[in-house]
């Protein structure tokens, strides 16, 4: 989708402070990149992306920039499982088993997929 | 030539008095001194208001667990007869899945009694998310303001979500790149609405936080028969444990030692627009604990209602690293997948637990909810995308922005503590910075000194010598 049309939900790109006009001490990397902004709302216009737009928020406020999407998602994820995080469920669990039943005074249990008791035991 | 950002800022104290109704000038007593219960209290309600104001809101009355299973596993590394019992207030329980709620349900219901239009807040945190819901409950407006993406336009995947949760919520969302001038933009969106500014740092949000020490210190009575020893709060700007502790003493709990504790991410500088994506918190962290805690009232409020040096008995840091580990812990043992900010106190309170003797009971005051963005996996998904190297071994090897060490095995997790003592003098210099040149100290001064560092006159004076000498 790079058209939007009167009444889309669309997002603008403004440049809110040049460079030269931003706060003092910041570092280098950043006081050498303007500060952006990113809104959305409904398009009062037709346009094209990077074409300047005017939006009203979902407040009602009235913002000009550059259109940058139309009907912007989200596209968070979790992602994979984390191969240094997998082991850790299990070998925690041995070892609370492990704990518990040299507390109680029996043997240390065979192997790690024994399933640790769901309420303590004596403390 | 006077900047747009000049321009707005020239008029900063105009703006907020308007936006937050409230004058802050009649609370100061010299250029170093404010009379802070006074501030506190001005709001006019009781403890008891506000708990009726949050169970309308929704807010509040969180399960207060004990977590056996971890509690035995710290007792299986622990020296014979240590192992403190542990619980876990899960605050995610409230309405929008945070303790920020409490400090959002008391401002959102001050804003639309004093018949503001709607609200705006400055967070890329669980307050945006809290405001705007209770923002929706009482039909007013409401902007976030986020610091959401680098310049690159790459976007910190738990602050987009909070984007996503505002917007859901009906929110306004203005998203930015890197940078305090946000500030200079939250002024300037409150000039031009005359909406009510929710500060984070107001009297109302940190009054709202008192009831989280209130519970804790009765439900604690109801299952142990007494306080609990020990209270740790996850620090960043000072309000979780300002709030809770003040709840704590409200409820008589005035033995309790109160331990924050933050996600040690020295060396990482927090307006810059390279270290921004490499952080991989966005809250909880010392970036926002020491500097908040050292000079409170550089936030948006011209007196922070936050002053966490009063009542911190011990800080403590933990690693990036060990909080990912003890999140996926806290999944897999008591069956609580919850967000890293909340496990940021829980990885503090299994290194503190362990040097506690048994009859100990240490309380991890807040959980939050986790989600896509804001889960460990997506933040260390993220941190090897940005070139950070995540490995497992020892978590004392970890670098913030540079190398996530995951511990191996739950031992590993060593929280360190953090010199308070230089903190309170960082706190009486930064005093002394921010008053006119060559003011000189009154014994009033060095009263409010003492009490704001909770140190003693002799202290606060041997610092303000040693700051003439130099």
């Amino acid at each position: 989708m790079d058209r939007a049309r009167e009444g889309d939900w669309v997002e603008v790109e403004v440049k809110l402070l040049d460079p030269a006009d931003r706060s003092t001490n910041l570092p280098p990397e950043t006081a050498e990149k303007p500060l952006m902004m990113w809104v959305k709302g409904f398009a009062e216009g037709g346009a094209v992306l990077g074409e300047e737009l005017t939006i009203a928020t979902i407040t009602g406020r009235r913002v000009s920039g550059a259109l940058s999407a139309v009907n912007p998602g989200y596209y968070i994820t979790y992602g994979r499982p984390v191969p240094e995080l997998t082991h850790v469920g299990r070998d925690l669990r041995a070892q609370l088993a492990a704990y518990r039943a040299a507390e109680a005074g029996g043997a240390a249990p065979a192997g790690p997929s024994d399933e640790a008791p769901a309420e303590g035991g004596e403390r | 030539m006077a900047t747009r950002f000049d321009a707005i800022m020239a008029r900063r104290g105009e703006i907020m008095r308007r936006a937050l109704g409230m004058d802050y000038s009649e609370f100061e007593i010299s250029p170093v001194a404010f009379d802070y219960e006074r501030m506190m209290g001005a709001h006019g309600y009781s403890l008891d208001d506000i708990v009726a104001i949050q169970r309308r809101a929704g807010v509040g009355d969180t399960p207060l667990l004990e977590l056996r299973n971890l509690t035995d596993l710290v007792r299986s590394v622990s020296a014979p007869g240590n192992g403190a019992r542990i619980f876990v207030k899960d605050e995610a329980a409230n309405l929008a899945g945070a303790f920020k709620d409490r400090r959002a349900g008391v401002s959102i219901h001050v804003a639309r009694e004093k018949g503001y239009e709607g609200v705006i807040a400055a967070t890329s945190g669980n307050y945006g998310a809290a405001v705007a819901s209770q923002a929706a409950r009482n039909g007013l407006k409401c902007i976030i303001v986020q610091e959401t993406f680098d310049s690159r336009h790459v976007g910190q995947p738990e602050i987009v979500e909070k984007g996503r949760v505002c917007e859901a919520y009906g929110a306004e969302v203005v998203q930015l790149t890197v940078g305090p001038e946000l500030f200079f933009h939250m002024v300037e969106l409150l000039d031009a609405t005359g909406y009510f500014a929710a500060s984070l740092y107001s009297s109302f949000g940190v009054s709202g936080i008192e009831t989280l020490g209130l519970e804790i210190a009765r439900e604690m009575e109801r299952l142990t028969g007494a306080p609990p020893t020990h209270v740790v709060v996850t620090h960043a700007g000072g309000g979780n444990t300002t709030g809770t502790a003040r709840g704590l003493r409200r409820a008589g709990a005035s033995g309790t030692e109160i331990v924050s504790a933050s996600v040690d991410l020295s060396g990482l500088h927090m307006a810059s627009d390279d270290d921004f994506n490499r952080k991989s918190f966005t809250t909880g962290h010392t970036g926002f604990g020491v500097p908040f805690a050292t000079w409170p009232d550089r936030a948006d409020v011209p007196r922070n209602a936050a002053r966490p040096l009063r009542y911190i008995d011990r800080y403590l840091t933990v690693t990036q690293g060990e909080v990912f580990y003890m999140t996926e812990a806290m999944a897999k043992l008591e069956g609580l997948e919850r967000g890293p900010a909340g496990n940021t106190a829980m990885t503090a309170a299994v290194s503190l637990a362990r040097d506690l003797p048994r009859d100990a009971t240490v309380v991890v005051q807040e959980t939050e909810y986790t989600g896509a963005g804001k889960h460990h996996w997506s933040q260390l998904n993220f941190a090897r995308e940005m070139g950070v190297e995540v490995r497992a071994g020892d978590p004392a090897d970890n670098v913030p922005g540079k190398a996530i060490v995951i511990p191996e095995r739950l031992e590993q997790i060593r929280a360190r503590d953090f010199d308070l003592a230089r903190m309170r003098r960082s706190y009486v210099r930064n005093a002394l910075r921010n008053a006119p040149e060559g003011y000189e100290p009154t014994p009033a001064d060095i009263e409010f000194l003492a009490a704001d560092t909770n140190s003693d006159r002799e202290a606060v004076e041997a610092t303000l010598a040693a700051l003439k000498e130099a």
